[in-house]
């Protein structure tokens, strides 16, 4: 396929693992404990373990599976509150087929579709205007997840529906933005990270100006990345580069999609539609100020939770074995946490870490379980 | 679910609420382009877009992907030369590919 394939070439990896072996051997600190280098997205730890890039690199270097899967970070209350609406008889509940099998404290979507409930996995949020149009005695309800990468295209969905005069359709808003989640981050004293991997698909919407306090307020060197092997291979040959020569700068490897200032007309549709919330909370973080978004005024009629009048659902307390926030934020690998292999498995997973295909604790048992 | 496909534009309708035809990888498909679109959607028929959710949402930039290519291999000839090629992990071709 063309713009997959030339990113594959195994020779190039070969040279672009030659260089980072080299470079990592003369930085002094590495020889001491190694690189932490975290890569925010959860699409990047997934092609991490299955193109089996850790496994290639010197021990000096470690990855941090950090915070970028909305799937990841959803919170169990979120969860719930997603099944009362989509339990009430006239609504057909719509989702990305990642949310289905998150738990919550009543289960999971799955499970209210094995209760009888309508919920539906689609492929694109487009695809729910039509069930709403094809059904005008239902309420078709979307479930809006992600972050800036999914967020534009329910911007416009809404901008349709809204164009549409739809009067039975709304969403579930669970948008979440990562940059207030990374400062945060930087801001804890017991993390340690020394470099990052930023997220590809969230920069192609955001560009690469929004994370210039990384580099200037907490000295951390920053490579836009993107999917591919050699994508991978040359944002850390471009790290190791910098923690090398002792710079610390905003760079961007994935030229080919993402510019210095993003997508303007995705930046105006989410404008138009959603403004920042006060805080948001994140399943293993805990609530972090102005990290989530709500419909703004113009657009509150589609907000499904208060269509339907939801409840507030408490925040669940998580089994305190579970290790899933310090897996997060690279305190700990998957197998440290007690639950992992045991209650936590992907057929019957306790954190959600372990439900996505992009989450750490599923690509760690997926590929290196049984790998001490 | 924030990964996305490449596909070459084949079609489009006369304005951007009409949804344009991507061939991904042999294979039509029906896509939103109004976050690419500044113009007439007729320019845009032959270029490269990454799709996501049934959105393209941005335009492959061709002269960077090249740069890009140009820049690894202009580093592996200078690797070569300089012979650089100690304790390359045997393994590397199956994994990467
Ligand atoms: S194994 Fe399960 S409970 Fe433990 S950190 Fe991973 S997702 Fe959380």
């Amino acid at each position: 396929m063309q713009y997959v394939d030339e990113f594959r070439d195994p020779e190039l990896a070969k040279t672009l693992l030659a260089h980072i072996r080299h470079k990592v051997s003369a930085i002094a600190k590495a020889s001491e404990r190694p690189l932490q280098l975290m890569e925010v997205c959860g699409g990047h730890t997934h092609a991490i373990y299955k193109f089996g890039i850790d496994q290639l690199l010197p021990p000096e270097i470690e990855f941090v599976h950090g915070p970028g899967c909305p799937v990841c970070v959803l919170p169990m209350g979120r969860i719930d509150g997603c099944i009362e609406i989509a339990e009430r008889p006239e609504v057909i509940f719509c989702t990305y087929g990642d949310a289905m099998r998150v738990p919550g404290r009543n289960g999971s979507l799955l499970d209210a579709k094995r209760r009888g409930a309508d919920v539906r996995i689609v492929y694109s949020p487009l695809d729910t205007l039509t069930f709403a149009e094809q059904n005008p005695d239902k309420q078709v309800v979307f479930f809006g997840l992600g972050f800036e990468t999914t967020m534009p295209s329910t911007a416009l969905t809404l901008q349709q529906a809204k164009r549409r005069g739809l009067t039975n359709f709304s969403i579930f808003c669970q948008h979440i933005t990562i940059i207030p989640t990374l400062r945060s981050l930087l801001e804890q004293p017991d993390v340690r990270i020394d470099g990052f991997l930023a997220p590809g698909h969230v920069s192609m919407v955001i560009g690469t100006t929004p994370y210039g306090f990384i580099a200037e307020d907490f000295h951390k060197p920053l490579v836009v990345t993107g999917f591919e092997p050699l994508d991978i291979l040359q944002a850390l040959a471009m790290l190791v580069d910098q923690i090398h020569d002792g710079r610390c700068e905003v760079e961007n490897q994935y030229k080919r999609i993402v510019s210095q200032q993003g997508n303007a007309l995705a930046r105006k549709a989410l404008d138009d539609v959603f403004e920042l919330k006060e805080s948001s909370e994140w399943r293993g973080l805990g609530s972090i100020a102005g990290s989530g978004v709500q419909l703004t005024p113009a657009y509150r009629e589609f907000d499904a939770e208060l269509r339907f009048n939801t409840q507030e659902h408490q925040e669940v307390a998580d089994d305190p074995l579970a290790r899933c926030g310090d897996v997060l934020t690279g305190r700990c690998k998957p197998n440290d946490c007690p639950l992992f292999g045991t209650r936590c498995t992907p057929q019957n997973a306790f954190g959600a870490l372990m439900v996505s295909s992009e989450g750490a604790c599923a690509a760690y048992y997926q590929y290196r379980r049984g790998l001490a | 679910m924030c990964l996305g496909v490449p596909g070459q534009i084949v079609a489009v309708g006369k304005d951007i609420h009409q949804l344009a035809q991507v061939d991904v990888c042999g294979v039509k498909r029906d896509v939103n382009i109004a976050l690419i679109c500044e113009g007439e959607p007729a320019e845009l028929i032959g270029q490269w877009v990454l799709v996501h959710v049934g959105f393209a949402m941005s335009i492959i930039n061709e002269e960077e992907a090249q740069a890009t290519l140009e820049a690894l291999m202009a580093m592996s000839v200078l690797e070569h030369e300089v012979g650089d090629f100690i304790g390359i992990n045997a393994g590397a071709d199956d994994a990467v590919r």
